[in-house]
Parts: structure tokens; sequence; C-alpha cells
């Protein structure tokens, strides 16, 4: 790893060289970390999509999507040449501005926050020294999306839509962000490169053995998982949408290209989440404690890797994201909705007194050691 | 308009330089507007064309008004231009998920106004079906309530049981919904060989999955959250709107025709009626899925008293009922059916009245919905358990 920073002066730009930096020109690397992120930003969600798919099939005593592609490895495809032929329906009462610009409002900000997420040895765009915060910042901003999709419907439903994702946003980034500074605190970087390293660095007392966050922040993981479900409007928090109740809640009245922009906005969101927690709490791309990738030995198993090496780390690292959404899929088959009022007695009775209660914890923990 | 509920008044008399005498009234409180809500008669929640009118403050609604008839058929109507033996195919229509019920109690209507003697055999039969079809509407209601609370799973895991049992019932009534099995004086026709034995095998099945409504659903710790305490109805409220079934069972009432006022056999065998204790949202379903149980229960005895003979007997070539009136009732899947036959002495029913229980019970929704949010409106809603076929008729 190349480190730029010098004693005194902190830049803010790139620390970690990126293997996508090749060459001495600027607009080869340019183009491959935009191919890198929009790559991830489009197949990602159709992998998510459909694990979802199979995984609530199996669990429902269905098979999940069959006929299309081999496996039904296509729906999502499928799905989404249907949505684009779709009439683009505009109610006649809404804003149509604003009703146009909301799924691309929502639907920006998931991709921009890949952008500095490490997906293997040096497989990122990016590496910022403020990349947690600027995951956490750009990923807010898809609210904002949702509310003036509410907001310009000009329908009951999805104005109840959209201001319950408003409150929801509000209740729950707190925690997440309170978890998610713990892990910073322990690992006295924001840089997303820098927390991974700094899991490889966490040893367990007197063994050669290094523990990832997740072990001594179980409370803090915990707390970001059923966060990052909030305000990603996962069931069983999904009150924003809650069909039985608010029809489709702020997406009621979209159809076609817009409708799937939203839902893109939604899988992408459960992989970018997913991808944070990883690289927070579950090592990012290590593949087990203890053990370094094969052909990063020498490197102590986090960069300069080989081909096989990296090929591995980004394997794992997927793996590791796949299971988490697998996760998220288990809780929407295996539980009911919870109410609105309720989801918010919980983010302020329970989730912020126990994330500060983390941060202290991890906060003493630090200046003790 | 302000929503501001504060005004100032300038009194007047106030000379410059004066200091200035205002008078502030108002409670300096926001006013809000109501906004009324149509959650109908196309919506997820209401699983047919119903239509309920909330007027909220928020999410919280302050009065529900529900509005039926969207569906009316005219059942009633229909009935008293077909003869005795043609109003079955219209009854078991109007609750589409209770349709052998439906029939039944068509048939004992007629049976007791003809004083018609029905064999022992048609008899057991009769009650076998009946609850197989009532544990096939519970199950559907099982699935359905979880979805209303935002559970898709369970919906999935009825239908499994479902299609087993109307495999089953399809197999002696050549019908999924609308069997068309029963008919003056006894049953179509007999039942198919090694039915009792299959109907042993799927009962013992679908026992042995019940377990996983009750972990799945009732013992969810957010299904728990959503229904203890929401829409209790008191046990004077519940009598004297005349709702039946589990709901009224919630409120702790053992009230249930099959045990009160036995018809068919059920004076012969165990009937179990379940209750509940506060009456809400909780309480019902638990009585639901007992329910299931219950009349596994009534299946398995039901299986050993089945006596050999006719199903039928043999009618005249034209059924015709004396002049008179009366009015049977039976336990239906949702509560009590009631049929008030009336006939002048003619080939088709002067009148024939129904009492369904779905339209009792939606009475007691205005009364549930009063001061509820949002969510709760669909859990009460779906906690009545009602058909909107069986409302409108």
């Amino acid at each position: 790893m190349m480190l730029l920073v010098t004693s005194g002066v902190a830049p803010y730009l790139a620390q970690a060289e990126s293997i996508l930096d090749v060459g001495d020109t600027f607009i080869v690397p340019l183009l491959l970390k935009l191919a890198f992120v929009l790559g991830i930003f489009f197949v990602g969600p159709l992998v998510a999509g459909y694990l979802e798919h199979k995984a609530m099939g199996r669990m429902q005593h269905r098979r999940g999507p069959v006929e299309a592609g081999p496996f039904g490895t296509l729906q999502l495809v499928a799905d989404g040449i249907k949505f684009i032929q779709k009439e683009d329906l505009i109610p006649s009462a809404a804003d149509k501005w604003v009703f146009a610009m909301a799924p691309g409002v929502a639907l920006v900000p998931a991709m921009l926050a890949l952008l500095v997420i490490p997906f293997g040895p040096g497989v990122f765009a990016l590496d910022l020294e403020l990349g947690l915060f600027y995951v956490l910042a750009a990923s807010s901003v898809s609210v904002l999306g949702v509310l003036m999709g509410g907001w310009s419907s000009a329908n009951k439903f999805s104005l109840f839509g959209g201001l319950r994702a408003g409150g929801q946003l509000i209740a729950y980034e707190l925690p997440l962000i309170l978890a998610a500074i713990a892990v910073a605190v322990q690992a006295g970087t924001l840089s997303l490169v820098g927390i991974v390293e700094a899991q490889a660095e966490f040893m367990l007392f007197g063994t050669g053995i290094n523990l990832w966050y997740v072990i001594p922040q179980l409370l803090g993981f915990g707390i970001f998982f059923v966060a990052a479900l909030a305000e990603l409007s996962r069931p069983p928090f999904d009150m924003p949408i809650g069909d039985s109740e608010l029809v489709f809640g702020y997406m009621t009245e979209y159809s076609g290209i817009k409708y799937a922009m939203y839902m893109l906005t939604e899988y992408a969101g459960m992989v970018t989440m997913s991808a944070l927690m990883v690289v927070l709490y579950l090592g990012g791309w290590q593949l087990l404690p203890g053990v370094p990738l094969p052909g990063c030995e020498a490197a102590g198993g986090l960069f300069d890797c080989g081909v096989t090496g990296t090929l591995l780390g980004v394997g794992v690292m997927l793996g590791k994201i796949l299971l988490l959404v697998f996760v998220m899929v288990w809780l929407r088959v295996a539980y009911p909705r919870l109410r609105e009022d309720q989801l918010q007695r919980i983010a302020w009775l329970v989730m912020v007194p126990l994330a500060l209660l983390n941060l202290a914890l991890v906060t003493i923990a630090k200046v003790v050691y | 308009m302000s929503d501001l509920d504060l005004r100032q008044e300038f009194l007047a008399g106030t000379a410059p330089g004066e200091d200035i005498a205002v008078q502030l009234s108002g409670d300096g409180q926001f006013r809000t507007a109501d906004m009324s809500l149509s959650i109908g008669p196309a919506h997820p929640a209401t699983h047919g064309v119903f239509r309920i009118v909330l007027d909220l403050d928020g999410e919280r609604g302050r009065e529900a008004r529900p509005v039926i008839g969207y569906m009316h058929r005219g059942f009633e109507k229909l009935a008293e231009h077909r003869d005795f033996r043609q109003i079955f195919a219209l009854v078991n229509r109007h609750d589409w998920l209770s349709g052998f019920s439906n029939e039944l109690g068509t048939a004992l209507a007629v049976e007791k106004l003809m004083e018609f003697e029905v064999p022992d055999r048609a008899q057991w039969i009769r009650m076998l079906l009946a609850e197989w079809n009532r544990v096939l509407n519970h199950l559907m209601f099982i699935g359905s309530y979880a979805l209303e609370l935002g559970a898709i799973t369970p919906m999935f895991y009825a239908f499994r049981e479902r299609e087993d049992i109307q495999h089953l019932l399809e197999s002696a009534t050549g019908g999924r919904l609308h069997f068309t099995y029963n008919q003056v004086g006894g049953l179509k026709i007999d039942l198919p060989k090694g039915f009792l034995a299959e109907s042993t095998q799927v009962s013992s099945l679908v026992r042995s999955r019940l377990p996983d409504y009750f972990d799945l659903v009732l013992g969810n710790e957010i299904f728990h959250g959503r229904t203890k305490g929401v829409g209790p109805l008191p046990m004077e409220v519940a009598l004297s709107l005349g709702v039946s079934g589990p709901t009224l069972q919630a409120p702790g009432l053992p009230e249930d025709p099959r045990v009160t006022e036995p018809y068919l056999k059920y004076g012969e065998i165990d009937v179990e009626v379940p209750v509940g204790e506060n009456g809400d949202a909780f309480d019902r379903f638990y009585c639901l899925l007992h329910r299931i149980r219950v009349s596994l229960d009534i299946i398995d005895q039901i299986h050993d008293h089945i006596p050999p003979g006719p199903v039928n007997s043999k009618l005249p070539k034209m059924v015709k009922a004396p002049e008179g009136a009366t009015y049977v009732r039976i336990e239906n899947p949702l509560g009590q059916l009631g049929y008030w036959l009336e006939s002048d002495g003619g080939r088709t029913p002067w009148r024939l009245k129904m009492r369904t229980p779905s339209f009792s019970n939606v009475q007691a929704i205005p009364y549930l919905m009063r001061g509820q949010l949002i969510p709760d409106a669909g859990s009460i809603l779906g906690s009545v358990f009602f058909v909107v076929g069986d409302i409108d008729r």
C-alpha cells in the first residue's frame, strides 16, 4: 500500500492506489473506474434480486423464476425490458418536474456511494480519506427522491409513504451513523480501505490472529444492520411501501421505467449497505481471520496480490455481501411489518441509547489500550 | 386562514408612544385539516370490493365509515325464481370460501320446511365435508391476515395445505370452490372409494403442519406487537352488534351453534369452542387458528362414525315446500349463518333471507376503527374476517 499521508498535512484525495490506475494517462483509469462502478451498480442489484427471487421461492415452497434464461437468471433483465416498454404515466394533478426527477434523485446517490467501497485488494475506484463519511452522506440523499416522489404524486397514499420514509430516515440515520463512528474510532481512520486494513491489524491478545470488528462491536453491528434495513425500507421496516396499507406507498403512481428506477435503487441500496457492513465489520475481502489470501502472503495478506489473490479477494467480498443480502431476504420472508410508531419508538428509545453506549465503550477501550 | 390557532387583536385607543395593548386568543396550537382517505373499493387491504372512508388526522383516523354494496348480486331475489333444487348453485356463491356450509344451511332449511328425513350417512358426510370446508376457509384467512400485516410467507404455506384439501374435496364433489354437492334430501352422490382413507391422511398431514402457523405467525414478536391490544371488542358491544364466529368468541363467549343448538349429528361428538380473553385482533386470530385444530379433531371423530347406507332419498318429480316459513342457523366458518325460508306452497321459495356472518361482522368496523392508526386499520379490518360477497350478497 502506498500511503501518501505525510505527517501534519492530511490530503483529502486518494490514499491507496487502485489497480484500476493503469498507465499514465488520465482518461484510461477514469473510464475503467466508471465501468467498474457502473458494472457493480447494474449487475449487483440483478444478482441480489435473483438471490431474493430464488431464496424466497425456496422458503415458500415455490421454485422462483425458471423460464427466463438458464435457471431463470435473466428474469430481472426481462422485467427491466418489460418496464421500459410500459407507458410512462404521469398523473394529471402531479407536479410534473418533481415527479419525473424523483426516481433519479433516489437512484444517483445509490450509485455514488459505490464509488469508494473497496471490493478486493486494490479493487476500488477511489479511496477517499473521508470515505465512510462520504458513503453515509451520499446514501442518505436517496430519501430526498422518495420524499419528492411521495409529495409530487398528488396521491394521499404516496404522501403517507413519502412522509413515513422521511420520518424513518431521520430516526434511523442517527443510530446508523453512531454505530459507524464507533468503527471509525476503533480503526482510527475514515478511509474504508484503511478500516479493512485496521481489521487485519487488530490482534487477539497474545496471538497472531486478527479479529474483525464484528467481534468487539457485535452490538454496533446489530444496530447498523437493523438501521440499514430501516433506511432501505426493507421488511420488517417497509412501512413507506406498506403494500397492504398504503397500496404501494410513494411508488403508487409510478409505472414503467421510473418505477424500475425506484426498484433498482432499493436493490442497489441493499448491495451498497451490505458491502459497507462487510467493510466495516466483516473484514472486507479477508478470507478468514488470521488467514492471508493465497497469493498475497508476502504483502501481509491485504494488498499487492497476484491475479489469483485479487480474484479470490473479490470473490470473498461478493460472497460476504450476498450472505448479508440473503439475511435481509430471510427477514422479509419471516417477519410481518412493524407499525410506524413502533418503529420510531424502537429507534429513539432503544437504538440510539444502545448506539451511544456502544460508542462510549469503544472509545473508552480505545483510550485505555 | 392561518393554520395557527392564535389571534392577536390590537385594542383600540392606543396612541403613538404608548405600550400597545394586545389581546391574544386561541391556544397557540397548530390546527391541522382532517383528510378523508378512501380505502377501497380496489385496495390491497380489502381483498374484495369493500370500501372504508377514513377521516384522518395525520395517521390517526377519527371516524371510519364502511361503504358496502359494490358486489350486490341480488342472490335473495334470484333465489325466488329458482326451484328448491336449483338454489344450491346460488347460495354457494355468496360466501365463496364456504360454499359447502352455505349449501348445507339451505338444505337444512328446505328439509325442515318439507319435514324431510335425511339418511344418517348423508348427515355424517355433510358434517365431514362442512368441517373440511371450514379448514379450507380458515387457512385462507390465516394467510391473508398475515399478508395484511406484511408477512408474505404464511399465504404460501396456507395454500400448500389448501391444495391438498381441495384435491380431496374435488375427488368427492367435482368442484374446488362451488361444490354443489348437497341436494334436498341428501347428497348428490356417495363418496368415492378410498375417500375416508385419504381424508384421514390429509387430516394428519394438515395437523402435522399446524405448528408452522403457531410458530411463524402466532408466536412472532412483531405479530404480537401488531395485534395485541389492537381493536378490542368488549362483550356487550359484540353482542349488541350481532357479530359471531371468531369475532364473538374472542371476547370469551363460547357461542357456537354446533354446541349450543346442535344440528346434524354434532350432538353425538365432542366439539370444543376456543375462546379468547380480551377480544382484540390477537384473540380473534387465536380463535381462528384454534378452530382449525378443533375442526381436524371433529373430522377424526367423524371418520369413525360414518355408517353405511344410502346418501339421498327419492324426491318427488316436483319439489314443493308446503306453505310456511322456517329459520335455520348453522355455524359457518366465519360465524352464524341463518336462512329464513318462506314458501307459499309453490315450486320456488317465496322469500329467502340470508343472515350472513360477514354482514354482521363488518358492523363492528366503525366501532373498532374509531381513533386507530392507518396500519392498525389494516390489522383490524383483516381480523374481523369477512368475505365481501357474503356482505353484499
